[in-house]
Order: structure tokens, then sequence, then C-alpha cells
């Protein structure tokens, strides 16, 4: 026998540790996506730029600000001490995952909004003098090529930082052993590329139905991939996405491997999704509708077997915000006791 | 440079959770949370069952991950006595820190910052010891700095079998329990 009785029942702290809600996965989630978006815009920004080839993104940094703004705005609601945000981003603490986060993501901004005026958008309902400003700086970057190879070095280079920060930021954490792990690090980067992918995929379908033929909505839309035939889009991200989603498989396996045959308190945390409370939101969530049938419906579209649809890209991005749901909750509730 | 630790022998200590009430007077603890507790621990079998009871609080690691995980500065390393202390006016309530802490020590003070155990830092730079060492009735609690051959705590340590909490979590407690 080996039995503890404590006094102690501090709110957020006992019977088990949960200080961080839904605005953290959400965070994590919408951060990936980010990352995911801009590293495949810097990779196109690159790859037009050598290539000469019609590929581009123009809409995917606009997203990408909008979606890291909504992620910050969750980050912000989970503080609880409000007033005092502002340090976050004047204070640099080398040893602080967080605190390298909120200086890649002041960086983040400004490398997203290079990418946004690289390719302004086609007509828009107000700012017209706004937007003439904008493909005036556009028309400008374009005559400078190295400018342009620069952001879009920038958008990947950052976009790989972001992606891996959001796995840091719980990986690096010894006292939760579930999280404990570099390999999450990796495991949020592809993650969020997959779950970018499925985005501009979804993304590229509603283009091919159409909104409004003449209406803003749809010259936005059409805008994301303005260059391309949305055919070739839908392909070319269903293959993306195939990797990424492969390269992801690996490397939860390689993480569980890590557990299982690590410490007792590893073994004890990993007990939590193999046959603990959250096995089923794991396996069911994150694994099998967010990798497997994505893979297994993706492959028999390409292979001509059956109709294109956007479930595929739905349960991805349903799977990549399990993940990070999952990992946030059973994570809090392991530690060394 | 000191290194303030507590030593807190379990053959005398009854569980009457003086410590934890002197605490919540003396730093002015909000209800319904506790910066010290009482843990008993029960291991073995009948008829040779052992029990240990603990007075528990914050270890005041030596290698706090509570301090390197803190974005802000807020969550730091006294200048006296390698006490670990939170600056509330630079907390930001992240609760990085509460996931960073294997023993679990630290809450959410309900005005925001996060909030733990101080060794009571403003009573012992005036010569005091802590409230919960004062106020302990069996004197199982000793305080005192780790580095000095000749204080109570050293000595004790050196005479008596002892363990810290959790070793393996490597960040070095400064909270010793007698055996």
């Amino acid at each position: 026998m080996d039995e503890i009785t404590s006094t102690r029942m501090n709110h957020g702290i006992d019977p088990a540790l949960h200080v961080w809600g839904w605005e953290i996965p959400v965070y994590l989630y919408l951060g990936g996506i980010v990352a995911g978006l801009m590293i495949l815009a810097g990779y196109h920004i690159l790859k037009a730029g050598r290539q000469q080839e019609k590929v581009s993104y123009p809409y995917a940094p606009v997203l990408g600000v909008v979606l890291l703004s909504l992620g910050m705005g969750a980050l912000f609601l989970d503080l609880a001490h409000k007033v005092q945000v502002w340090r976050l981003y004047t204070t640099f603490a080398i040893t602080s995952p967080m605190s390298w986060g909120s200086w890649i993501l002041q960086l983040v901004y400004p490398a997203l909004i290079a990418a946004a005026i690289l390719h302004p958008p086609e007509r828009v309902p107000f700012g017209q003098a706004l937007l003439a400003r904008v493909r005036g700086w556009s028309a400008w970057l374009h005559d400078r090529p190295r400018l342009v190879q620069t952001i879009g070095l920038a958008n990947l280079g950052l976009g790989i930082a972001l992606g891996i920060y959001t796995g840091i930021l719980l990986g690096a954490f010894g006292a939760r052993p579930l999280w404990n792990s570099a390999i999450l690090g990796p495991l949020f980067l592809f993650s969020g590329l997959s779950t970018a992918a499925a985005l501009m995929h979804l993304l590229a379908m509603v283009q091919r139905r159409g909104i409004d033929d003449d209406g803003y909505a749809d010259a936005l839309l059409a805008g994301v991939f303005r260059l391309m035939d949305p055919t070739h889009c839908r392909h070319i991200m269903m293959r993306f996405d195939a990797s990424f989603l492969t390269i992801e498989l690996a490397i939860i396996a390689l993480w569980l491997i890590g557990l299982v045959s690590g410490s007792a308190v590893q073994q004890q945390a990993a007990a939590l999704i193999l046959g603990g409370a959250w096995t089923a939101a794991f396996w069911a969530g994150v694994v099998i509708l967010g990798i497997l049938m994505p893979l297994l419906l993706q492959g028999l579209e390409l292979a001509g077997r059956i109709r294109h649809t956007v479930i595929p890209a739905i349960l991805v991005l349903a799977g990549g915000f399990i993940l990070r749901w999952v990992l946030v909750g059973a994570g809090q509730a392991t530690g060394w006791n | 440079m000191a290194r303030l630790a507590m030593v807190i022998d379990t053959r005398l200590c009854v569980g009457c959770a003086d410590c934890v009430v002197a605490c919540k007077t003396e730093n002015d603890v909000p209800e319904g949370f506790c910066r010290d507790w009482i843990v008993e621990q029960v291991q073995g079998a009948y008829p040779t069952p052992r029990l240990e009871i603990r007075s528990e609080r914050c270890n005041h690691c030596d290698h706090p991950p509570c301090v390197g995980c803190c974005p802000t500065g807020a969550s730091h390393v006294h200048r006296y006595g390698g006490v670990v202390l939170v600056d509330h006016d630079a907390c930001i309530g992240c609760k990085a820190c509460m996931a960073a802490c294997p023993y679990d020590a630290r809450f959410t003070n309900p005005k925001g910052y996060a909030d733990k155990c101080t060794f009571c830092i403003h009573r012992v730079e005036k010569g005091q010891k802590p409230a919960c060492v004062s106020v302990c009735p069996t004197h199982c609690m000793h305080f005192g700095d780790l580095d000095d051959p000749e204080s109570e705590v050293a000595q004790l340590l050196r005479s008596r079998p002892n363990h810290a909490l959790l070793p393996a979590a490597g960040t070095g407690p400064r909270v010793f329990y007698l055996t």
C-alpha cells in the first residue's frame, strides 16, 4: 500500500492540475495553422521567384494575420493578470519558451504583412485609395527580386520557428511527463502544415463551387489561388496533406515509443492515452478521424475511385484541434507523484 | 550567498495544521487556498505499515523550473537565501510556472498573479523565523542556512536520516524531512 492523503485543495491545482482550459489548445491550433500557411506561402514565393512558376498564395498571409490575431486573443483571455500583458512583449527571458514565442510572434506579423503586400487583392469593397497605395508598394517590391526572396525566406523560417515553438512550449515542461519530449516540436510543426494545407484545400473547394460570381466574396476566395487552376490546386494540396499526415503519424508513433520505453512516470503518463481517460479522444479523434481517414479518402480520391469532397480537409482540421485539446488536457493531468 | 532551507522532523509532526493556519494568517492567503498543507502517507502493509506526516510547501529548489519558464522574470530567485519568489506586479498570470512545478506548489491568486510560499522572507530578513516554523507546537520544523555547517538545519541533515520530495525530478528541493 502507498496511500497519500492531502489537505491541499487549491483551485486549478487539485485533485489534478488544470490551469489551462480551451484557450491554450485554440491558441496552439491557430498558431500551428498560421505556421503552416507561412511555410506554404514562403515556399511558393521562393519557388515562383526561382522558376517563374505561376503559383502564388496571395491571401494566405492575410488569412494568417486574421487567424494569428484570433489565436493571440485566445491567449490573452487565458491570462489571469491581463493588465500586465504588455510585459510579455517588453521582456526577453532566454530560458522561457513562452518568451521566445512572444518575440517570434512580433516578427511573424511584419513578415505576414510583407507577404500580403506582394499580392494585393483584385477588388475590395472599400478602401480603394489604400488598395492603390498597396499596389504601388507591391510593384516596388516586385522590382526588387532579392527583397521578395527575403520575404519568402522570412515567411519560411518564421513559419518553421512558430510551428516548432507551439510544440516546444509544452515539450519544455519537465514536470509533465506526457509533454516532456522535444519531438512535440516537429509533431506540432507537421500538424500545423497538414491543417494549413487542409484549410487551403477547403478554400479551393469553396472557390470551385463559387459563392457569388460577381461579388467580392468570390473575388476574395478566387484570389487565394488566383494564378492556379483550382483542380490542380486541390491535387497539390491533397498530395501535400497526405505527405504531412504520413510524417505526423510517424512522429506520433515515435513519441509513443519514447513514452512507453521511458521512465516510470512517462509510462504512467502514456497510460492516459493507452487505456486511460484520454484514450478514445486520442485514438478516435486524432489518429483515426484526423489522420487515417483523411489519408484513406484522399488516396481514393487521387486514384479516382471516389468523388472528391471536402470531408478529408474537414477531418484534418478537426483532428488538428483534437490533438492540441487532448495533449493540453491530458498532459496537465500527468506529473511526478 | 546563504541557501535557506527547511528541515521537518516527521517523527514529531502530528499533522495539527497549525503551520497552515499561521501561514494563512501571516500572509493573508485567500480563502480556499493554501501555501502550505499537510500530507499523510501510509506505506507498507499490516502489521508493519509506516505513516509519515509531512508539512509541505514550495521547495525553493536550487534549480527552479518555475523561474526558468517565466516569460517576464516575475518568478525569480531572491538575492537573499536563494528563496524563490514571485513579483506580483510583473506576473501576467500565464500559469506556465504552475505547469513547470513538479510539486504543484503554486496557485493563481484571485487577484491574478501566481502565489506560493515565500519562506516568509519578510520575516526572515528581519531575523525572524517563518510563521509556520515559529508556531509549531511540537517544534518539528527547523529553518536556516544550508551552506553554514554550524546551522541547525545542516547539523540535523548530517545526523539524521532524511529525504526530500521527488529528488528524481532534478530540481534540487530545499525542504527536507527527517525520518
